[in-house]
């Protein structure tokens, strides 16, 4: 992808480096995962701890962020995965807050976007996976088999269902964890492929500019909405695992 | 840029040998936020809803309770209107069941004085008028009188006095 002289390399940006120097990145190495997980970390509690210290009656702007998130993401698991999942809610509150600022502190430029690999997603998927499929075998049993064994359907057509259901709850964490990393990775590559033709078309450079700008909206759109996504996911995999009569 | 070490190959996503210190940072990340969160965070927020409803239930008691309040008030205050017009129409009645009273009375004793001052006045009138009748027959006489002894005719008084009784009586019928 050379124009010009110019060399665009938008893949640049997910590479894993060491923070202090060194090419080697152990499991303990400090990188910029965890520099930018920090900082996720760190601006999901600014929100949730510092914006609200106040415990005003009557909120200030940060603490009423802070009371809609909360009351969303609670409202969401009630409605979604039930009553009795709000035990959960403390977890899936953890996801949200995570992803979401994950996604947004990655569309800061220089960023890196942890969200955006698919070694996060996968173990954040899987997480939900495994513990709502233990949950349900804890709560139900072997009950727990009947989410796969459709009996509003004709006998004969059971076998053959039960075999798709099974597929499609394996494929959960697959397309759970893909989805996020993609659109990340697709979105933030596409913004560093625009970018670079700026730098490459020389006098037009205003119109990858105005491309830039509209995908970057749009980027902020996608973040937000992959957060509910993961989410919602999570409370629709839980409600399963709680409730699994079809 | 140029820094050919740092170029990606391919897909850095895919570099398994990033995936143990990824993999343990998430971890690290998620149980530090999920302490966080679970620990202060959401307690936190909990209490001021939880505060806030009671806040509000609160307030909606209290304006209900002034409401009542207030109802109550001009209840009390529409019987007390009620009340002082009705007193107010009493006192009226009564006042002018007085006046009327009074007004009679005074019209009864003018009335008598004025009948008693028309009785006073009439006899008076009747009085002067005998005695002015008593008087035109006197002058009647002596007139005829003098007007007999102007023209030398001598007339005893008994007739003279007949006579002008009698023109008198004619002028009294007339």
């Amino acid at each position: 992808m050379a124009e010009n002289g110019i060399v665009i390399k938008p893949m640049d940006q997910f590479i894993v480096k060491p923070l202090f120097g060194g090419d080697v990145v152990s499991w303990y190495t400090p990188t910029n995962v965890t520099l930018w997980m920090a900082l996720t970390v760190l601006a999901a509690t600014a929100l949730m701890v510092y914006g609200s210290r106040g415990r005003a009656v009557i909120p200030t702007r940060a603490q009423s962020v802070a009371e809609l998130t909360y009351s969303f993401i609670y409202k969401m698991v009630q409605d979604v995965a039930g009553r009795d999942a709000v035990r959960f809610f403390p977890y899936i509150m953890t996801v949200f807050l995570f992803v979401l600022l994950a996604n947004l502190l990655g569309l800061i430029p220089f960023a890196f976007t942890t969200t955006s690999h698919i070694a996060v997603t996968a173990v954040l998927a899987l997480t939900v996976f495994i513990s709502v499929t233990a949950l349900g075998f804890i709560l139900h049993g072997t009950k727990f088999l009947k989410l796969f064994w459709v009996d509003s359907a004709p006998l004969a057509l059971r076998p053959v269902l039960a075999l798709i259901e099974v597929i499609s709850y394996f494929v959960r964490p697959v397309s759970h964890s893909i989805r996020l990393a993609g659109a990340m990775m697709a979105g933030h590559a596409v913004a560093k492929v625009f970018a670079g033709f700026a730098a490459a078309l020389g006098a037009a450079f205003f119109l990858p500019i105005l491309a830039v700008t509209a995908l970057y909206a749009l980027e902020l759109l996608v973040a937000v909405i992959q957060a509910y996504v993961f989410t919602i996911l999570t409370c629709v995999y839980l409600k399963d695992a709680l409730h699994p009569a079809h | 840029m140029a820094d050919p070490a740092q170029d990606a190959v391919g897909m850095p996503q895919l570099d398994f040998s990033t995936f143990p210190n990824q993999i343990f940072w998430l971890l690290v990340a998620m149980v530090a936020l999920y302490l966080i969160l679970s620990r202060v965070a959401l307690p936190q927020i909990a209490a001021v809803l939880a505060d806030r409803r009671g806040t509000i239930t609160a307030d909606i008691a209290a304006a209900e309770e002034a409401k009542q309040k207030a109802v109550a008030a001009e209840e009390a205050y529409h019987k007390a209107l009620a009340e002082a017009r009705a007193e107010a129409g009493r006192i009226v009645d009564q006042a002018r069941a007085e006046m009327q009273r009074e007004l009679d009375a005074q019209l009864a004793r003018a009335e008598a004085e004025i009948a008693a001052q028309a009785a006073e006045s009439e006899a008076r009138i009747r009085e002067i008028r005998t005695s002015a009748m008593g008087m035109v027959s006197e002058i009647a006489r002596d007139t005829a009188k003098e007007v007999l002894g102007v023209f030398d005719v001598k007339a005893d008084a008994k007739t003279v006095t007949a006579a002008v009784d009698a023109q008198l009586k004619r002028e009294d019928a007339a």
